[in-house]
């Protein structure tokens, strides 16, 4: 089986979430990658370094420039006459983009999953993760989403891949971008990082969210994460919903401080190898999934954890 | 113009699904359903826009058991004008949804469709952007922020690294985010009223849509369960269990 992989980049670096889905493809078979984008030249030759990489197919115009999915989808619809499976990482823009793709071929797509079982067969979480389910495809092509915490990261060396030019496609003129805010941090990813520390709605605002829950990030340097309940009430931007609906996550030690732990929080974090949870309810569900639980009030315990750690 | 609001029927947010013994699926017996929230934002949306003047007309949609009735007399109760059951008792793929959908866009040719992002059951993420394709509209996922001015719609996407804003052509397909509003609780006299307004009934067949399943459930099964931990006493023995497991400053 020929699969093409999406490369997920920043114009300039590929992004690890990439690395997850050229894993499960590599289990279905060949593995070719699609860099589309404006200028990308260099995520190109990055991506021609991943171990296990044939070919990479690089789409470089202006119209690819903000991963369009109605410029993008075509183009990926016409190199899918040439393979057989479209595997995507299943992150905004993998999921922006896979379903439109599916639809153009009119297949199914399975989304999120989290084992190949066979080369129609997966595993994939449905009901937030409360229940998993193993499915089978019976269209001609496969398109799929990889959840990146379920399959090992590739390796980013190592591959000698060849890079080829894509000129299909262009733009259909019915979508622009206007604009981004998007963090800049010098913090490590949400999806990648190896320590997390997230705080929820016991912190009573943004302000004690800088004061209590920062610190202890800075520290270890981990990763911030937060609970819906904390980005509902704008303690923290979106981006930081740990949850269903917002990130998945499976860091090496994850911290819930002031957090319940709601089923839709727990979907998002019950992979993560420790679970750390402070809050001053004992009976909060967080504690049936924590390995180390501190009953206490997060204001006084978490300043002094930073102090002690 | 018109608004096309797509809403599905499902296991209440609130209960827990419990996994069927014999592995086939999740137990929906004697258990509360509801809207799927996601969609209820979407009506909600759709509402907005009315009462902005900038929808005329707001048509709910279904496609699912008789009893997805209830749910789209929900809507109706919200403030959606009328609306469509197609009525069918298989479970129907997001392919197959959006081809349902496309049938009825060509025949109401709504200005936007506003759908939840996805369904907190199934949890595929898939029928608005298949419904985008089969179209050939622009779609605005993950929405957080809508807003039509003239013949385009901005709309503000929760993207992973933050917010991005994408101005798309009408007619167009949004779905709905968390964020992008707070839905109303209907009023009883409005409950009342949603009794009188019209509704259709159809079928997949109606449309020429075949919802033959293209993808097979072998089996469903519990996730792997975590186990509890230990309760330690005080913060100093945090920080020598987080030492040991070598995480420290």
């Amino acid at each position: 089986m020929k699969t093409l992989v999406w490369v997920e980049h920043d114009g300039s670096a590929v992004k690890d979430a990439t690395l997850a889905a050229v894993t499960a493809a590599s289990k279905l078979g060949e593995v070719h990658l699609l860099v589309a984008g404006s200028g990308v030249d260099g995520v190109a030759k990055e991506a021609a370094q991943i171990a296990g990489v044939g070919k990479v197919h690089v789409a470089d115009n202006a119209a690819f420039g903000h991963n369009l999915p109605e410029n993008v989808a075509p183009l990926v619809a016409d190199l899918m006459g040439s393979h057989d499976a479209f595997v995507a990482p299943a992150t905004t823009t993998g999921k922006n983009i896979a379903p439109r793709v599916a639809a153009l071929l009119d297949v199914m797509q399975i989304s999120e999953i989290l084992s190949v079982e066979s080369s129609k067969t997966f595993t994939r979480p449905i009901y937030a993760g409360n229940a998993i389910a193993t499915v089978e495809s019976s269209d001609a092509k496969l398109v799929l989403t990889v959840r990146g915490t379920a399959f090992e990261k590739a390796a980013t060396s190592g591959g000698s891949g060849t890079v080829e030019a894509v000129s299909a496609g262009g733009d259909t003129g019915i979508s622009s971008f206007v604009g981004a805010e998007i963090a800049k941090s010098e913090r490590p990813e949400l999806t990648s990082a190896k320590i997390i520390v997230s705080g929820g709605r016991a912190l009573g605002s943004s302000e004690k969210y800088e004061e209590v829950i920062v610190p202890l990030a800075d520290k270890l340097g981990a990763a911030l994460g937060a609970s819906r309940a904390a980005v509902d009430a704008g303690y923290v931007p979106n981006d930081y919903q740990v949850g269903q609906t917002g990130k998945i996550v499976a860091p090496q030690v994850y911290f819930a401080i002031g957090i319940s732990g709601a089923i839709q929080h727990l979907a998002g974090m019950k992979d993560s190898k420790t679970i750390v949870a402070i809050n001053k309810d004992e009976d909060a569900p967080i504690f049936q999934v924590a390995d180390f639980g501190l009953v206490a009030d997060l204001f006084n315990a978490v300043p002094e954890l930073t102090g002690k750690i | 113009m018109k608004i096309l609001v797509p809403v599905k029927r499902v296991l209440d947010y609130n209960v827990k699904p419990r996994v069927k013994s014999d592995g086939t699926g999740v137990d929906l017996a004697n258990v509360k359903m509801s809207m799927n929230p996601f969609d209820e934002i979407g009506v909600e949306e759709a509402i907005r826009l009315k009462e902005k003047g900038v929808a005329t007309e707001i048509i709910a949609v279904s496609v699912g058991p008789a009893k997805a009735q209830e749910t789209l007399r929900t809507a109706l109760a919200m403030g959606a004008d009328r609306a469509i059951l197609v009525q069918t008792d298989d479970a129907v793929e997001p392919l197959a949804l959006a081809k349902i959908f496309k049938a009825i866009a060509d025949a109401e040719q709504p200005g936007l469709v506003i759908l939840g992002k996805q369904a907190i059951d199934d949890d595929n993420n898939q029928t608005g952007q298949m419904l985008a394709a089969l179209t050939g509209w622009a779609q605005g996922t993950f929405a957080s922020a809508v807003n039509v001015e003239g013949d385009s719609v901005n709309v503000t996407r929760e993207v992973d690294g933050g917010l991005e804003t994408v101005k798309l052509k009408l007619p167009a397909i949004v779905t709905t985010d968390l964020r992008l509003n707070e839905p109303r609780y209907a009023s009883l006299p409005n409950i009342m009223k949603a009794k009188s307004k019209p509704l259709d009934t159809k079928s997949p067949a109606d449309y020429g849509v075949d919802t033959a399943p293209r993808v097979k459930t072998v089996k469903v099964s519990e996730p792997p369960v975590r186990s509890a931990g230990v309760k330690v006493a005080d913060v100093d023995e945090l920080v020598a269990k987080l030492k040991a497991l070598g995480v420290h400053s």
